[in-house]
């Protein structure tokens, strides 16, 4: 065998996935040719730096904190016989904790809410409140693609009186999420799209719920995995119209 | 209980993986966004597909099996599919190496620096190759199951893979700034 057919084998050597025998057979050649010799510590000093300077890149924390999260907040499959036991636990501890718990749990849930009016005041105030200005869904949908976890369908709102102002990303509690903005005659109108998990998930309702928070009509619901809110000053059945077209695009 | 066990068992076994995780996807989409998508994404398909992971079998390969082909219908591994090798023969026309190239490899502080970019410059085939073996050090066995091809071909594909990264360190000119050379 000459040079060339043994240096097809000194990676796999270097690699020490070779069978014994054929490892054997190299170390042997090698010992007598400085040419594959030679070949090998260029290998091996590659495979030595590789490993080091391979390890190139740090996750930022916020996202292993996401990821736990992520792990924590999302019972699988077969859930409910554990939540089940914990609805049953539950029970019990409820007895003796109620009147601590459920006023915890409200004022969680209204902070949570608070949280969501406060990014469309945001919006109010701002000179520029979207980085991607269109009153066309399928420019601003496409705008998301890549900065979100999940997507989500505009509505078509032709006809309907809304008109589409644009969106931006939004963080609430955490959790990324979309904000588009839509204007009804004078108001403004807040649609904030989240995953539903986290306190989205544990402490709002599943079901279609109006709230007034700050005397801002807002309207929540949950809907294939994905958490919806709409703000605004409108009245709420002005909000409810703009909801129910929402619901109609993602249902 | 089922489920806590479930949800803590998969935890145990996905978190240590996760800064590796997170390095090889960023180096795969060579963008920081992408990669955080990539990696959240691949937690959650594998959290979610977790039931039909088989005990005994290399969870490791399986999880980076699954952010690998997240990456491959991803927006940034669009150009990716274009660039891979579908046939043995194939690979040949990768990047013409000869064997003959003569090429000279340096011993200095900042080597590594330059051995980083010429793997960013390598086609993802030779990218991940190279990573799976020589950072992550998986067995042939393991990067054959997580790039899902024969084993023969992750030996031919990661020695073609080391010779390009050598033969970009050489095209760089990296030889030309510093005096120490080794070998020849």
């Amino acid at each position: 065998m000459n040079c060339e057919a043994w240096q097809t084998k000194l990676d796999a050597y270097a690699d020490a996935e070779l069978p014994p025998e054929t490892m054997r057979s190299v170390a042997e050649h090698l010992s007598g040719c400085p040419a594959c010799t030679a070949e090998m510590a260029q290998i091996l000093q590659l495979k030595r730096v590789t490993a080091s300077a391979g390890k190139r890149y740090t996750a930022p924390p916020e996202l292993r904190a996401r990821v736990r999260q992520q792990i924590a907040g999302k019972p699988a499959r077969g859930g409910w016989r554990w939540a089940l036991g914990l609805a049953l636990a539950a029970v019990v501890v409820i007895g003796l904790g109620l009147a601590i718990i459920l006023p915890s749990r409200t004022a969680a849930r209204n902070q949570l809410i608070a949280g969501v009016v406060d990014r469309h005041v945001t919006a109010l105030a701002s000179a520029s409140p979207v980085d991607v200005v269109s009153s066309d869904r399928h420019t601003v949908k496409p705008w998301f693609a890549g900065k979100l976890p999940f997507t989500f369908n505009p509505p078509d709102l032709t006809g309907s009186g809304y008109t589409l102002v644009g969106g931006r990303m939004v963080f609430v509690d955490g959790e990324p999420g979309a904000h588009l903005i839509c204007d009804w005659r004078q108001h403004r109108i807040s649609i904030l799209v989240f995953q539903d998990q986290g306190d989205f998930g544990r402490l709002l309702p599943s079901a279609d719920r109006p709230w007034r928070s700050r005397a801002f009509n807002v309207e929540t619901w949950s809907r294939a995995g994905l958490r919806y809110f709409i703000v605004s000053d409108a009245g709420p059945e002005d909000v409810n119209t703009l909801a129910e077209l929402w619901k109609k695009a993602n249902s | 209980m089922a489920d806590v066990g479930y949800n803590a068992e998969f935890e145990t076994l996905a978190m240590p993986l996760f800064d590796s995780l997170y390095n090889f996807a960023h180096w795969l989409a060579q963008d920081r966004h992408d990669a955080e998508d990539l990696v959240q994404e691949t937690y959650t398909k594998a959290l979610k597909g977790f039931k039909s992971f088989q005990t005994g079998t290399n969870f490791r390969a399986w999880m980076f099996k699954i952010l690998r082909n997240t990456f491959l219908t991803s927006r940034a591994g669009l150009s990716y599919a274009n660039s891979m090798p579908l046939e043995p023969a194939d690979e040949d026309q990768l990047l013409p190496l000869s064997p003959a190239t003569p090429e000279t490899l340096v011993i200095t502080y900042d080597l590594g620096e330059a051995l980083q970019q010429a793997i960013e410059a390598l086609p993802v085939p030779f990218r991940e190759v190279l990573l799976l073996a020589d950072v992550e050090e998986m067995s042939y066995q393991e990067i054959s199951e997580t790039l899902a091809i024969p084993m023969g071909t992750v030996m031919s594909r990661l020695a073609r893979a080391r010779k390009a990264a050598r033969q970009k360190l050489v095209e760089s000119g990296y030889e030309g700034r510093k005096g120490k050379v080794a070998g020849r």
